[in-house]
Parts: structure tokens; C-alpha cells; sequence
């Protein structure tokens, strides 16, 4: 795979200019051979976030004609822009999947009005009409797996109370933390979720310290959302608590404690981009999707999960899977008693405003 | 009753029991590596690097229990190649006019970078971790029992550091490397060979961050990552001055800041939950209060070693 | 921890002191030998370095060619690669200036990505109240709050370190760790704009405020600002009676307090200096690069600046090319990651063995008979350059 294109390399040679008018000559929608470049900003088998990523990634690695360049622990300052550019003028890469939320403003920004041949997607980010139309972001409705964990999670618990490890109180880290303590609810309105914030996504011995301290104050079924989920399975294991996967399949750190876990699958996904690609057509630029879509997936259920919990999940995913799903259903409150849905009114997956979520549902304790 | 339900029963308590907990948990790589400085220190050398050992030990401890099924194999292994690094500082230190603090800095990017290079294929596969001893069995709360599940590397930790106080002031060995440590040219109107001493000091230093390193990755957070150190070696090497070159204050040090980084977590889990950022940073914080509060200009360096050219 | 660089300051003072004696043709001869042995050095360990890192890439059966042409393309051979590492290197120039300052004191700061961080936050935290400002107006006053902070915030590890023993070292450390806690509390907290969803960032700077590329590159300003700031520090450490004084403090600071020198205010105000500049590659960052405050400041800058400065021997004049060559290395990390399908690690081993095999090489200064001055006409300077002179520690 190295080898077939070095004399295309040896031609770009490497200045910029050089560069865009090769790529422009052979443009970057047409059909055949193609280059996609994938950025991560951590280690990229990390049990987690870039792990997802890198088997969504490995994925397009078998399809004919596509070549996939993939470089990890990319800083989220210049070095990604140069990152990029070097993909692009040195790779020849016609796509670029950059996959860290810090990523897109202003770096991706910046690079796709610098390389309107070059198709630019990112993860998380919120693309927007104004933003170059050669980029754009893709990101699923995770929030989903959180609730089926919560179900599952609801049936384990003996104390009433979960956990959760959580980087940073932004809106997609919230809706998880919701949608956890919804699924768990919607099972027994009588369970609460305690959250840590650790500030960074990626510490391990204040994830592990965040899983102690929970654990400590009750909770026995622990998720969370980190880049990397390992270091808190496996102390959650470890201490006999019950766990919740997030990002990728954790089943192997913490064998029967583990009950499910919300699953990323971006194969579907970066394959549909590069056969759009191969077919002349440009990726969309605003891509959702949830269960439904297959964006998300849960992990085989472990052997602790109940005959109960297993109907009562699968029912729900069946549900989920019809699309329209509410997490977010009224009457419901924040945890600081404002309401956020009236009876009767609810956020299906795709509501806009869950895409700005400032607010912790009732039963959660900690504050956005 | 078991432990179930008690956050709101143990309130306040269960900040100070987390604290206790989060002291005997974090301190022990702190305590390791600042044990291992201070040898080093005390014979007149500086390495910055043990934040690089500290992180290779961790990978080959973690590596290691993976590949034998033994996490004590990995625990000699990791101390094994932390004096090599050792060793490697001290002998390149030797050589005239090569910078010791510079150099420790090299090492630990190529210690860092070994150790990534290296751990790849380790991050996936789980090891068999270090064994823990109950303490808290007489306690029938869940907290206090987790609280007192003690390392036996935190419990050598310990002892050692009593022994190296003790081994400095009592042993000839001890008053050797003080003797070096605070006038070369004493030491060789003495017939010591000082160049030796250093490298078998640092050598020592070196061990003991390896090993520091084992307790990171095979008990506590117990698993292999790049992230795992985070900068904790570096601290270590810090502390040795807040400890004023002393064993057993090194003791005192790893265990206030062990026990500080708890806070944050704790005090989120019992509903403060503003400002943790500030909370996290309470070690930092607190150790700098001491710091200043006990330095004085004018007995400021009460206890560093003369070579290490504190008194200019 | 003082580093004996005072010993080989002390030994070129005596040189500079005693090379007007020589007549000029001769000394300017001395003084080419003397440079020439600075270059030859160090190259010479890095040409080691590469090879034995080719003999460690062909162990693990990849190609050593392969490597040096990627080292080459991706970091010096083309417009971009070139740029590339220049863009790497303007932020460590001043990074790396924080601790050459110091240096010159003998003080060991090893804190600067705090008063990275904190000069990021303060030019984003000033522009938000200014908007609609004049842009010259608003770039000035953000620099300006930059340096204000960063020479407080390192200016008080300078203060502490003179007036109450406090150590630098490990002051400089903590407060570096709790800079980037207040940071981060303030861009999630106060300064949080409410728009940054998902990237808590403060508000994004009017278009006026941004600091753009010199002219005819795409490298920001940071790169001439942090290049003049090296001759600068150069001219004050080497040419003024402050950087004398400096020095003489480094060597022994009871003899300078004999002399009546001011030893307390020169380590606070060389702290804070190097403080201001640190701060002022926050202000790029925030000015010329994200157009805001956020998490992102916090990349290591402060770290590898450690490293520049003591490759440098603490020389101003010496931190361009080394923090080039580092932007180099880092610039063409990522071809080979993608290239020889190595670990990202691999470009760390490589620097780790660079910089040991350039710091062994500080031993062999003066072991070779060809770069001596003596031989080339100027014996006093020779004799200061003699490595007797100076005891190992």
C-alpha cells in the first residue's frame, strides 16, 4: 500500500502550490484511486474515542482504489493544520477525517478554504451554512446507548445509584449523562446518578480516582465519558461494581462485570463517504444519525445482564430503531427544578436544541 | 449495614475518609521517585529525568506481567531497566562539562518515547495486577474497607523511607554518599571515588523510579497508557526540595499530595461541585503554601547537599 | 538546582574579558575556531544520532534511507516543510527564552507553559471589553496584558526565590500547574463564551484584533517577534552592564552583594522577563492561531522549551537554530508516522537520542586541537577555554 503511489508523491513534489494545481488537475471528486486522511488527537488504541475511529478507518483500508494515511496524537493547534496540509500535498488525500471535537474552528476552517478540491469532514463539530461548503461534520446520536445502558443498569442496581466519570460539562457529554439516568429511570423512577467531572479528557489517575470516589459514595454500576473508558472499567471492575461501556467494546477489561455499552461504528459511515467520493459525489455536509442509522451500536450483552433487563433493552432499541426517539420527554425538570419539557412535549434525537444542552436532568447530581 | 447507601450518612466524613484513601492509593509513585531523587540529590547530582523512568517502568512492569503472568516479574523488570537509566544518567555525567539537569531532560523525552515506542502492543492486553492487603476488614463500611486495601509497594515504600533515613545518618555507606554530596573535594581528599559513588547513587534512584513506575501500571490506576504518568515523575523530582532531602519528610510529601489530589473527586461526590478545577489543583496549591511558609532567606537550603550548588 | 552553566559563563567572561588584548586579525581567527567547534560539535552528534537511529529503524526492518529522505522532505526540503518547521519553532523561541533568562542567574525555571497559558488567557480576557477597537490599538493592548501577566506570574517565582529562599525550580513548577487550573476554570467559567458548545473557548477575537502571517509566508509574526527577542536577550545578557551583573549574580551571589549588586531585583526582574516572553507566545497563539482562549493553549510549548534553552546552552543566539531544527523534527514526525508506518512515538526516541548525543558532545569542547584559539593566535582566550578550567561537578 506504500508503495504504488511514491512516484505521485515524487510529482507533488511537496510545495503547496505544486500541490493544488496537481490536485485540482485531477479532481478530487472523480472516480478511481483515492486518498483519505485521518487524524486523531490521542493514541489511537486507546480502547475508546480514536479506537472507534481507527476501526472505522481500518475498514475503508480494504476497499479497492483507497488508500487510508493516518496520524495520531495530532495537537489541536497549527500542528493539525500542517497535518492536513501535508496530507494533502504530500499524500495527494482528496478526504480528510478529522476526528477530535478541537479540532474544527479554526483549523478545518481554516484549511478548507485553503483546499477547496479537498473534502473535509468533522467529527462533532458543528458545521454550519456559513462554513466552506467543501467541509462539514458527521456525528451520531450516541445518547441512545447511554439510555439502553441505563436500562441495563436500573435492572443491575442494588443501590438505587450510578455513576458516571465525565471530561468536561459540554452539551454532548450532558446529553450522555441524561440519557443514562433517563433509561435508567424509565425502569425506576427512584434511581439517581451521581457525576464526576475530571476537566480532561484523557487523566488516568483522576479517572480513577473520579471511579473510587463514586463507588465510595454508593454508586454500583459506573459509565463514563473520557477518550479513553479503560483506566475507569477496569477500577470499576476491580472495586465490584458493575460497568457501562462507552465508545468502544471495553467487554474483554472487566469480563462478567461488564453488562453493555454504547458502541461507535463509523465504518458504515467513512465507507459511505469514500463510495460517494469514488462516484463523483460529495459527502453531506450535516450528517446525524443514531441506532437507526447504524452510527451507534451497543456491546454484546454480559453475563450478569437479567432475562428482564435483556427484553426490557431490546424492546426499547426496537423502538429506538423505528427513529424519533425522545430521551428527553416531559413533564421533566433540571436538576435545579427548571423545567425543561412540559408534559406532553419531547426532544426527538435529532431536536436542534439537543445539539446546545446546558442543563443536568432531575436525579442526576453534580452541575453543568 | 453495608456501605450502600451512605454518602448522606458519612457526609463530610467521606471527604476525609476519600483523602485518607486517595493518599494511600496516589502517593506511592510520588514516594518512590522522590526517595529515589533524594539519593541521587544527596550525592550531588540532579536527575530530571526519573519522569521518563518512571513512565518506562511502567510500560515494561505492565509489558512484562503480560508477557509472564507474574506482576512481581514485572515490578523487577521495571526496576531493572530504571537502573539502567539510571546508570546511563550517571555515566554520561562523568564526562566533563555535560550539564546534569539538561541531560535528565533528554532522558526523560527518550525514556517517554522508549516507553511508547515500545508499550504500542501493550495498551490492549490486561496484566495480572499487584496483590493488595485488606486492612480495613474490622470495618463493616464498604468505604473504609476500600480505603484500606494497602499496596505491600506502598507499605516497602514506606518502611524504606524510614530505612534511608535512618541508612544516611547511621551507615558508612550513608555518610559516603553525604560526604560527596557536599564537598567533592573532601570526598576525594578522603579517597572516595566520587564519580563512582554518583553513578551507583543515581543508579539506586533510578531503581526506585522503575519501580514507582510498576505501582502506576500494575495496581493504581493499574493499566498501560501514554497518558499514565501525566507528569507525576516530574513532580516527584520536585518535591525532593519541598522535602528538604529528607526521607521521611519525602514520606510526608507524597502522602499530602496523594491525599490532596483526592479532594476534587471527593467533593464532587458529596455535591460541591463548582469550581473543581480549583479543587484539582489543590496539591499545587498546598504545596506551594508549605513551601513558602517554611522557606525562610535565611535557612532556606538547610539540608541540600553543597555539590548541588544550591548555596550560590 | 543551580546548573553549573555558571562555570562555563564564568570561563567565557574571562574570555571575552581578555580577548581585546589579542590584535584583531588574530582574535577574529580565535574567535571563528572557537565558533567553528560550536558548529562542527554539535553536527557531528546529530550525523551519530541519525545513524544510530537508522541502525535502530533497520532492526525493526525499516528503511533507513527511506527515513533520512522523509526527515528531510518533511521538515526542510520544500517551501511548506520549511514553513512547517518554522511555525513549529515560534512559539518555543520564546518558550525557550523563559529559561535561557534565568539561566543567566543560575536559576532553573522550568514553569513557562504556565505563562503560556495565563499571556493566552490575559490578550483573550483584554479583547473581549475592547471590540470595535482600533485593531493596532487592540493588538497592542492584548500584547500587553500578555507580557503584564506573564511577568507577574514569573516575576513572583523570582520574587519568592529572592526575598524568602523559595525554590524556583519547584515554585515555577506549581505555579504552572495552577495557572493551567485558573485557566481552565476561567474559559469553562467567566470567560466562557456562551456560542463555544462543544470546545469551551472564550469569545473569538474581532477580525481587527488577529494577528496575521509575515508578509509573503503563511508563519505568524510570533516567528520576527520571537527572533528579535533572541537578539535582544542576547544584547542584554552579553552587552549591557544589567546582563553582566546578571552573570556575575549566577556565579556568586555573595560576591555580587559585596559589589553592591542588586542581586534580588536582577533574578526578579530576569524572572519576570523571561515570564513576559513566554506569555507573549500565549498572545500568538490566542492572536495568530485560534482566535481565542481555550484548552488548546495548553500543548507543551513550556517543556520544550526546556530543552531548546539548555541545548542552547542558554545562549539566545543559540535558541533559533536549535528550536529550528526541533520544528524540523516535529514537522516531518507525522510523514513518517504515515510513511514508514511507525508509532508517532518513534519521532520521541529519535529526539531523546538526538539531545543525549548532543549533550555528550559538550565534552568534547576544547578536546580537539583544531578549534583551539591558541593555535590560531590568541592564547588568553584559549586558556579560558581550557576544559581543566573547569571541573567536572
Amino acid at each position: 500500500m506504500a508503495h504504488h503511489s511514491i512516484s505521485r508523491r515524487t510529482l507533488l513534489g511537496g510545495t503547496a502550490v505544486l500541490g493544488l494545481s496537481a490536485l485540482s488537475a485531477r479532481g478530487a471528486l472523480a472516480a478511481g484511486p483515492m486518498t483519505v486522511g485521518v487524524i486523531y488527537v490521542g493514541p489511537k488504541d486507546d480502547y475508546g474515542y480514536n479506537q472507534a475511529h481507527a476501526k472505522g478507518a481500518a475498514a475503508l483500508k480494504g476497499l479497492p482504489g483507497i488508500e487510508v494515511v493516518e496520524e495520531e496524537n495530532v495537537r489541536e493547534t497549527t500542528d493539525v493544520q500542517k497535518t492536513m496540509e501535508s496530507m494533502i500535498n504530500m499524500d495527494g488525500a482528496s478526504l480528510i477525517l478529522p476526528t477530535s471535537f478541537g479540532y474544527f474552528d479554526p483549523h478545518v476552517l481554516i484549511e478548507a478554504k485553503k483546499n477547496p478540491k479537498v473534502q473535509f469532514r468533522h467529527c462533532g463539530g458543528l458545521w454550519t451554512e456559513a462554513n466552506p461548503k467543501n467541509a462539514g461534520s458527521y456525528f451520531g446520536y450516541i445518547a441512545q446507548g447511554q439510555y439502553l445502558n441505563g436500562i441495563v443498569a436500573a435492572h443491575a442496581t442494588k443501590s438505587k445509584k450510578l455513576g458516571f466519570v465525565a471530561a468536561k460539562p459540554i452539551p454532548q457529554v450532558l446529553n450522555n449523562i441524561n440519557g443514562f439516568l433517563m433509561g435508567a429511570r424509565s425502569v425506576d423512577p427512584a434511581i439517581t446518578c451521581q457525576v464526576i467531572f475530571t476537566g480532561e479528557w484523557s487523566l488516568a489517575v483522576k479517572e480513577a480516582e473520579a471511579t473510587n470516589a463514586l463507588i465510595d459514595g454508593g454508586a454500583d454500576v459506573i459509565t463514563c465519558h473520557v477518550d479513553s473508558p479503560k483506566v475507569t472499567v477496569e477500577t470499576a471492575a476491580r472495586r465490584g461494581a458493575f460497568v457501562c461501556g462507552y465508545h468502544a467494546d471495553q467487554s474483554a477489561l472487566a469480563k462478567d462485570k461488564y453488562l453493555t455499552g454504547a458502541e461507535w461504528d463509523w465504518a458504515p459511515i467513512y465507507k459511505g463517504f469514500v463510495t460517494g467520493m469514488q462516484a463523483g459525489k460529495a459527502p453531506p455536509n450535516f450528517l446525524r444519525g443514531g441506532l437507526a442509522d447504524g452510527f451507534v451500536k451497543m456491546s454484546a450483552y454480559g453475563p450478569a445482564v437479567s432475562e428482564a433487563a435483556r427484553r426490557n433493552a431490546d424492546a426499547v432499541k426496537a423502538e429506538m430503531m423505528k427513529g424519533g426517539f425522545a430521551i428527553i420527554r416531559g413533564p421533566l425538570k433540571d436538576n435545579k427544578g427548571n423545567e425543561i419539557a412540559a408534559a406532553g412535549k419531547g426532544l426527538p434525537e435529532n431536536a436542534p436544541e439537543l445539539e446546545s444542552t446546558g442543563y443536568l436532568v432531575e436525579g442526576v447530581r453534580g452541575s453543568a | 449495614m453495608s456501605g450502600l447507601d451512605l454518602p448522606g450518612d458519612l457526609g463530610l466524613w467521606s471527604v476525609l475518609l476519600a483523602v485518607i484513601g486517595g493518599a494511600i492509593r496516589v502517593s506511592t509513585p510520588f514516594l518512590f521517585v522522590s526517595l529515589g531523587e533524594t539519593i541521587t540529590e544527596r550525592s550531588g547530582r540532579i536527575n530530571l529525568g526519573l519522569e521518563g523512568t518512571l513512565v518506562f517502568g511502567a510500560m515494561s512492569a505492565y509489558a512484562t506481567a503480560v508477557l509472564t503472568g507474574s506482576a512481581w516479574a514485572g515490578v523487577a523488570v521495571a526496576g531493572l531497566a530504571g537502573g539502567l537509566f539510571g546508570l546511563l544518567h550517571g555515566w554520561i555525567c562523568r564526562l566533563p562539562r555535560v550539564n546534569d539537569v539538561a541531560l535528565g531532560i533528554a532522558l526523560m523525552l527518550f525514556g517517554s518515547g522508549l516507553a511508547f515506542f515500545f508499550g504500542k502492543a501493550f495498551i490492549q492486553p490486561s496484566a495480572p495486577q499487584l496483590p493488595a492487603i485488606p486492612f480495613g476488614n474490622w470495618s463493616d463500611l464498604a468505604q473504609v474497607r476500600a480505603a484500606l486495601q494497602i499496596n505491600v509497594l506502598f507499605l516497602i515504600g514506606a518502611a524504606l523511607s524510614v530505612f534511608l533515613w535512618w541508612a544516611l545518618r547511621n551507615t558508612r555507606i550513608g555518610l559516603v554518599v553525604r560526604i560527596v554530596g557536599d564537598s567533592t573535594d573532601a570526598a576525594r581528599a578522603m579517597g572516595y571515588d566520587v564519580d563512582r559513588v554518583r553513578l551507583l547513587a543515581t543508579g539506586a534512584g533510578g531503581v526506585l523510579a522503575g519501580i514507582g513506575g510498576a505501582y502506576l501500571s500494575l495496581y493504581y490506576p493499574g493499566s498501560w497508557n501514554e497518558g499514565i504518568s501525566s507528569g507525576q515523575g516530574l513532580m516527584a523530582v520536585a518535591l525532593v526540595v519541598f522535602a528538604r532531602w529528607n526521607p521521611l519528610a519525602c514520606f510526608g510529601a507524597a502522602l499530602l499530595f496523594g491525599g490532596a489530589g483526592a479532594l476534587g473527586p471527593a467533593l464532587q461526590s458529596v455535591g460541591v461541585s463548582q469550581g473543581y478545577y480549583l479543587f484539582y489543583a489543590a496539591p499545587y496549591v498546598l504545596t506551594l503554601g508549605v513551601l513558602i511558609a517554611t522557606s525562610s532567606p535565611n535557612h532556606a537550603l538547610a539540608g541540600a547537599p553543597g555539590e548541588l550548588g544550591q548555596a550560590k | 538546582m543551580v546548573a553549573d552553566t555558571a562555570t562555563t559563563d564564568a570561563a567565557s567572561a574571562d574570555s571575552a574579558v581578555a580577548a581585546p588584548r589579542a590584535p584583531a586579525g588574530l582574535q577574529l581567527r580565535a574567535w571563528a575556531a572557537r565558533r567553528a567547534e560550536a558548529a562542527v560539535i554539535p553536527l557531528g552528534a546529530l550525523a551519530l544520532g541519525l545513524g544510530l537511529f537508522s541502525l535502530f529503524l533497520a532492526s525493526l526492518g525499516k528503511s533507513p534511507a527511506a527515513f533520512l529522505d522523509l526527515v528531510y522532505r518533511g521538515g526542510f526540503g520544500s517551501s511548506f516543510a520549511l514553513q512547517n518547521s518554522l511555525q513549529r519553532a515560534a512559539p518555543l523561541l520564546f518558550a525557550a527564552l523563559c529559561v535561557a533568562l534565568p539561566a543567566r542567574l543560575g536559576l532553573v525555571v522550568i514553569g513557562g507553559e504556565g505563562a503560556i497559558v495565563l499571556g493566552g488567557l490575559a490578550a483573550a480576557a483584554v479583547a473581549t471589553p475592547l471590540s470595535g477597537a482600533p485593531g493596532g490599538l487592540g493588538i497592542a493592548l492584548m500584547a500587553l496584558a500578555a507580557l503584564l501577566t506573564g511577568a507577574l506570574w514569573l516575576g513572583a517565582v523570582g520574587a519568592l526565590r529572592a526575598w524568602r529562599g523559595v525554590n524556583e525550580t519547584i515554585a515555577s513548577l506549581l505555579m504552572s500547574y495552577i495557572a493551567i487550573a485558573l485557566a481552565n476554570h476561567l474559559i469553562e467559567g467567566w470567560l466562557r463564551d456562551p456560542a463555544s458548545l462543544n470546545k469551551p473557548s472564550t469569545r473569538t477575537l474581532d477580525e481587527a484584533f488577529r494577528v496575521g502571517p509575515l508578509p509573503g509566508l503563511e508563519v505568524h509574526w510570533g516567528l520576527a517577534v520571537g527572533l528579535v527577542a533572541c537578539l535582544l536577550a542576547w544584547v542584554l545578557t552579553e552587552r549591557t552592564t544589567l546582563g553582566f551583573a546578571a552573570r556575575i549574580a549566577g556565579g556568586n551571589v555573595r560576591a555580587a552583594q559585596i559589589q553592591g549588586l542588586p542581586v534580588g531585583r536582577l533574578i526578579t526582574g530576569f524572572t519576570a522577563l523571561g515570564g513576559a516572553l513566554a506569555a507573549l507566545a500565549g498572545f500568538f497563539e490566542v492572536a495568530a492561531v485560534h482566535g481565542n482562549a481555550n484548552g488548546s493553549l495548553v500543548a507543551g510549548y513550556g517543556y520544550t522549551g526546556i530543552l531548546i534553552a539548555f541545548l542552547a546552552r542558554q545562549n539566545p543566539l543559540a535558541i533559533p537554530p536549535v528550536a529550528f531544527l526541533l520544528g524540523g523534527i516535529e514537522a516531518s514526525s507525522g510523514l513518517i508516522q504515515r510513511r514508514l508506518h511507525v508509532p508517532d512515538a518513534t519521532i520521541l526516541v529519535l529526539e531523546g537520542l538526538l539531545f543525549l548525543l548532543v549533550l555528550m558532545g559538550e565534552t568534547l569542547y576544547g578536546r580537539f586541537k583544531v578549534f583551539s584559539p591558541h593555535l590560531w593566535g590568541d592564547k588568553q582566550a584559549a586558556a579560558g577555554l581550557k576544559p581543566s578550567g573547569a571541573p567536572a561537578p
